[in-house]
């Protein structure tokens, strides 16, 4: 005989289970509706004119041109200026570094750097690099801001990816009489590569993605030309999704979420390349 | 590492570790950096706007006649975001945590867990767009009474946004608890139910409560969509369907117009993040601390 106690016992244990599932079914779904509500409206917009136009006061003539070389350009220096400096922090941190305080405190200070709310890497750039350094509202300046920002996601996730590596390679390396320059470029960073990519990736799909650093440091412009050089002002697709956002009339909100696709189309390719190249460093190791 | 060679390292190897030594410590120049900027500006409002006008008055007008810097209106909007978005993201979050790490298959997980990463990466001026085209005309069709600009859609959108973090964070902290607590359980009987509530969740808790600290950190600093959906009005309000002003967005409404540097509206701007700085760099350190003692106790 089973007690009506256990009875109750199994019952809340089911419900507990379900609500769970139903819970996360919601989660997902909403998440559904989310990306099917940005993404609907703007479809009829997305064409070529679209992708070849500078933003314009009338609806059916504007589009994304500026705003997407000006992404492509802060991208392309961002990569350039956080890449090496996030990779060789990572190295020296996990290959280098004496296991002292200072260390550790570097350590510390690189998980707080990546909570910090991106609007301050903003106010920073725009003190720092508009202001102090006379670089203006330029595609320097927030290609320097976001490479800041993105650094501490660089050097964690390629910390990860290094120290992921099995010491004994390292030591069999190091016992036929090679340097820690050699044990590093021949044997850790190899088999380190795929980790590191997969963050290098997902950290400059988080440069493309954000806005507010870029508003602080003044790249809300409206701008009818293709940045030629890096001293050159500019705007980024984010932000052209903001300002058309912030617009009252429904057509601009139809544009900007014609960018929300474009914007999203790029965001999903770059993960999907990280998530293959991590499957395929996960298939190589078993 | 320690050396393994007793000789003295080669010429070439000392200038490396220098190159390496000096990318590693710009974290740290950043941080100085950050910290002097907005402590010599912050310093510069000081001496025009007294402390205890900034920390306790209830009227923020720094771009209107009168002039008034308190503060409160912008803090209490913020707070109406941070709770309304812990409500949605907390019970939730924990929910799929649970789910993910006790109940799924490693088929599901394997789904789910990518799908999550995707959506922590969409960027918040999409969840902005999301919370002005959706969410409000939403809560208008319910409560009549809602503003076009609204705490309440903000903080919702917030939820979402800061949902993946909290279930994935949730999902790591159940899972670094050992099987053998949840076998000790069952095989004194218990059910599913009873192991989950009474013995992974105790044992997991500082995970859940970092996860909680980060989510209210991210809410706090959060800002395209608070921007586009909350307004700028700076109300000391706790009625979430009225349009407010978060400090996040405050900083983003004067940074839209053009604001020559030195002028006591451009000093606003680093008071203002000062406290922003402060507040999220305390409860991420306070996350940290808790997410390494838990790591601790069971590597």
């Amino acid at each position: 005989m089973i007690s009506a106690n256990l009875r109750r016992r199994h019952l809340i244990a089911s419900l507990f289970r379900w609500s769970c599932i139903a819970v996360t079914g919601v989660a997902v779904a909403i998440l559904c509706v989310l990306i099917y509500q940005v993404t609907t409206v703007g479809m009829p917009w997305l064409d070529l004119q679209f992708l070849d136009s500078f933003p314009s006061r009338f609806p059916e003539k504007a589009g994304i041109k500026s705003a997407l070389y000006g992404t492509i350009w802060l991208v392309g220096l961002t990569a350039l200026f956080a890449i090496p400096t996030g990779v060789l922090a990572a190295i020296y941190l996990e290959e280098y570094a004496p296991n002292n305080r200072f260390t550790r405190f570097i350590d510390i200070n690189i998980a707080n750097l990546a909570g910090v709310p991106s609007i301050v890497y903003g106010i920073l750039g725009l003190a720092l690099f508009v202001r102090f350094f006379h670089l203006e509202r330029s595609v320097v300046s927030g290609a320097l801001t976001m490479s800041l920002l993105i650094l501490p996601v660089i050097v964690i996730a390629s910390k990860e990816a290094i120290r992921a590596v099995p010491q004994s390679l390292r030591q069999a390396a190091f016992a036929v009489g090679a340097t820690r320059w050699q044990v590093t470029r021949a044997h850790v960073l190899p088999s380190a590569i795929p980790g590191i990519l997969t963050g290098v990736i997902l950290a400059l799909s988080r440069a493309i993605g954000e806005t507010a650093p870029l508003i602080m440091i003044g790249a809300l412009t409206y701008i009818a030309f293709v940045p030629e050089g890096p001293m050159d002002e500019f705007t980024a697709l984010p932000i052209q999704i903001f300002n058309w956002t912030a617009r009252p009339q429904q057509e601009f909100h139809e544009l900007a979420s014609a960018g929300i696709i474009v914007l999203l189309v790029v965001l999903l390719l770059m993960n999907s390349v990280a998530v293959y190249i991590r499957f395929r460093g996960s298939r190589r190791e078993k | 590492m320690s050396s393994l060679s007793g000789q003295r390292s080669r010429f070439g190897e000392r200038i490396l570790n220098g190159l390496f030594f000096s990318c590693a410590s710009i974290s740290v120049l950043t941080t100085v950096v950050v910290i002097s900027i907005l402590a010599y500006e912050t310093y510069g409002f000081f001496v025009e706007v007294s402390i205890i006008e900034f920390l306790f008055g209830t009227k923020w007008t720094p771009l209107l006649q009168p002039k008034s810097y308190g503060i409160l209106p912008l803090l209490s909007g913020t707070l109406l975001i941070v709770v309304g978005s812990s409500l949605v993201a907390l019970p939730v979050g924990v929910a799929v945590g649970v789910y993910l790490s006790e109940y799924a298959s490693e088929r599901v997980r394997s789904i789910v867990k990518p799908v999550l990463e995707v959506l922590a990466g969409i960027p918040t001026v999409v969840y902005g767009f999301f919370a002005l085209t959706f969410v409000t005309p939403a809560l208008q069709a319910v409560l009549s009474s809602t503003h076009v600009f609204n705490a309440a859609s903000a903080a919702i959108v917030v939820g979402i946004m800061v949902l993946p973090m909290v279930a994935s964070l949730c999902d790591d902290a159940l899972r670094s608890v050992p099987d053998s607590l949840r076998e000790g359980a069952y095989s004194l009987g218990a059910t599913s139910f009873e192991v989950t509530v009474r013995v992974v969740l105790p044992a997991a808790l500082s995970g859940i409560f970092a996860a909680f600290v980060l989510a209210i950190s991210r809410a706090i600093g959060e800002t395209m969509a608070v921007t586009l959906a909350a307004g700028a009005t700076p109300n000391l309000t706790l009625n979430p369907l009225e349009s407010i002003q978060t400090m996040t967005a405050y900083i983003v409404q004067v940074s839209l117009g053009d604001t020559p540097s030195g002028t006591l509206t451009y000093k606003t701007l680093f008071a203002v993040a000062s406290v922003l700085f402060t507040l999220t760099l305390c409860l991420n350190l306070l996350a940290n601390a808790v997410m390494r003692r838990y790591q601790e106790t069971y590597e």
